[in-house]
């Protein structure tokens, strides 16, 4: 109650706060970075619009780095467990996060994912999210780095269009350029426009059809895998080691 | 519309802090977006709009404060101009962002008699 004047109305008080509205987010994203890095494995969190080719380019990367590295992944859908079908056949063990209508992957989801993951003994995990240029950007799911593909069918703009994602990626891989003689498509604009939203940027070109470029993304993941870690026999998804689960 | 998830993390941190301070009624709350931060304004005022009744943020006011980007380089601090190539002009690293990202909670105006 107000004291100064004794007029009865309720005190209005300030409370100061300071802080990352997603940070319960944040704090299971670092989490699961934990969950990586104990089982010494890459996790990438790999981004795109719909049809952009996040799955082929995995399947591509699975025949490429076949008998030499053990792949895994999740895949965001909406609906459909056909994506992980696809990477299955292919060669990467996968499982689905069904999202509903939710347009991204949060650090829960791929929480909840790891600990019902088949195997826990791979080499470079991938996150596949869900396919879309804006939600994914902004949650943080524990990756080492984030790689976003683009496809040449659309279009040179799309970086200055969604400035947010491709600022955050560390490493932007150029889809389909197989097509590129039947297109009107200028690689240089779209090299330009990159320079303008994305610090550092960087970009490969890729086609998940004729394999070109593939075997230079498989460089540049083996570059970043972690250090070969001491793994225990029994190290399996269900993780030997102490953490805290305060699920809200 | 992720700006519908972001307003449920809000409400239960606003939720939290009631708690923990023995508030009652929330008035207002603060908080500060970046326009290269990915979440629109408006479509968070709508989902608040949405989300607050029957919450403690019921009849609250939300207060956006915008927050224009801005890139710097990391070594002389030069600062670029937007939609400038994010690269130093004198020295050649890759600009880093100064501002222009944040999704903060700063401040909750309520009714708590244990403040």
């Amino acid at each position: 109650m107000c004291e100064t004047c004794g007029c009865g109305d309720p005190e209005i008080v300030p409370i100061e706060v300071q802080e990352r509205i997603l940070s319960d987010n944040d704090a299971q994203a670092g989490h699961n970075r934990s969950h990586f890095k104990g089982l010494g494995v890459l996790a990438i969190n790999l981004m795109g619009s719909p049809g952009a080719g996040k799955t082929a380019v995995l399947e591509a990367t699975s025949k490429a780095a076949a008998g030499r590295l053990k792949l895994g992944a999740v895949s965001g859908d909406l609906a459909t467990e056909r994506d992980a079908d696809r990477l299955n056949a292919a060669g990467i063990v996968s499982s689905t996060i069904t999202t509903g209508s939710a347009c991204h992957l949060d650090a829960r989801l791929v929480h909840h994912a790891l600990h019902h993951f088949p195997s826990g003994d791979r080499d470079i995990f991938f996150i596949e999210n869900v396919g879309n240029l804006v939600c994914p950007a902004i949650y943080d799911l524990g990756q080492a780095a984030n790689v976003v593909t683009l496809s040449v069918t659309e279009g040179e703009d799309k970086p200055l269009k969604y400035p947010v994602m491709f600022q955050k990626a560390d490493l932007v891989l150029l889809t389909k350029v197989d097509l590129i003689p039947h297109l009107d498509f200028d690689v240089a604009a779209v090299e330009d426009a990159l320079a303008r939203v994305m610090p550092g940027a960087k970009m490969l070109k890729v086609s998940a059809r004729t394999g070109e470029g593939i075997d230079v993304w498989l460089h540049w993941l083996e570059e970043r895998r972690p250090a070969a870690v001491d793994r225990p026999p029994e190290a399996h998804h269900e993780h030997s080691h102490e953490h805290q689960h305060e699920h809200h | 519309m992720h700006e519908y998830s972001i307003v449920a993390s809000l409400i239960d941190r606003v939720q939290h802090e009631a708690a923990l301070h023995g508030g009652s009624r929330v008035h207002r709350l603060h908080v500060k977006i970046g326009e290269l931060s990915g979440v629109e304004v408006d479509l968070l005022k709508t989902a608040f709009d949405t989300f607050r009744e029957r919450t403690i943020c019921a009849g609250a006011e939300l207060a956006i404060d915008t927050v224009a980007p801005a890139w710097a380089c990391p070594s002389c601090d030069r600062s670029l101009a937007l939609g400038a190539i994010l690269r130093c002009d004198d020295c050649g690293r890759p600009a880093r962002m100064v501002q222009g990202d944040e999704i903060i909670l700063e401040r909750i105006e309520m009714e708590a008699p244990d403040v």
